[in-house]
């Protein structure tokens, strides 16, 4: 059975999209999706789409389940490499990615997963005064 | 999907830029969707269309599938039948400048969405 692999990052997972997704794919990628956040108790999900040319509304309709997901079980999902044309097919169509952060590359995403876990425990500011 | 792979292509040859291609294929992978799961596959057809100075790509999609039986209801966002958004039908009517669509309910299915550069 086909499936789209899933990588390991630290407390995050990062699952790179570069196929057309049909409909057991991306249920198998949910499921898949659902299973790892749990057993590896990952803070973060970060979903490469810089290899596609094409979103529809539903590959759109994927990601908001892949985020509703997550939510559920506490993780974070960031979207990374939406291109240009991608975004205003996107707004045109009337999808809205609510509730998914979004950033440009994958190093970029990573440092938002960082970030929101930072302050999801509490990592606050350190303030040194200097005498 | 190769009527994407197609579709961009040929909006590529008409001339389209990046943005109008990636409106096009998208509507078209829209369509291409609803005639596979609820259409039982079809056919599509693409056309280059010369009208005096302007351009345009017209894609017309068949289907013998159960047809739509409320097609306001179908064409209206947040219908779904397939676990998407919803917004299949009605997302191709907004990325396109052309739309139309023919029903009947156990005969199938057609419709045509043209784009004009």
């Amino acid at each position: 059975m086909e499936r789209i692999p899933i990588l390991r990052m630290g407390p995050n997972l990062l699952v790179s999209i570069e196929v057309d997704m049909y409909d057991q794919l991306a249920q198998t990628l949910l499921d898949d999706l659902g299973d790892r956040i749990v057993r590896e108790a990952a803070r973060g999900v970060l979903i490469d789409i810089s290899a596609l040319d094409v979103v529809d509304s539903y590959i759109g309709g994927m990601f908001n389940r892949i985020a509703q997901l997550a939510r559920i079980l506490d993780a974070e999902t960031v979207i990374v490499g939406i291109r240009p044309a991608v975004a205003i097919t996107l707004v045109e169509l009337g999808i809205s990615l609510r509730g998914i952060k979004t950033a440009l590359d994958v190093e970029q995403g990573m440092k938002i997963l960082r970030e929101a876990e930072v302050g999801a425990t509490g990592g606050g500011l350190v303030v040194h005064q200097e005498d | 999907m190769r009527v994407r792979q197609l579709t961009g292509e040929l909006a590529a040859q008409c001339c389209f830029n990046l943005v109008d291609r990636t409106k096009t294929v998208t509507a078209a992978s829209e369509l291409a969707r609803n005639t596979l799961r609820f259409g039982g596959g079809g056919s599509v057809s693409l056309e280059i269309l010369e009208d005096g100075v302007r351009q345009g790509l017209r894609l017309t999609f068949n289907d013998k599938g159960p047809g739509i039986p409320d097609i306001e209801h179908a064409l209206s966002d947040g219908f779904t039948t397939g676990g998407g958004l919803g917004l299949g039908l009605g997302g191709a009517k907004r990325l396109m400048h052309e739309f139309s669509l023919r029903s009947v309910v156990g005969q199938g299915t057609t419709v045509v969405i043209t784009r004009w550069k």
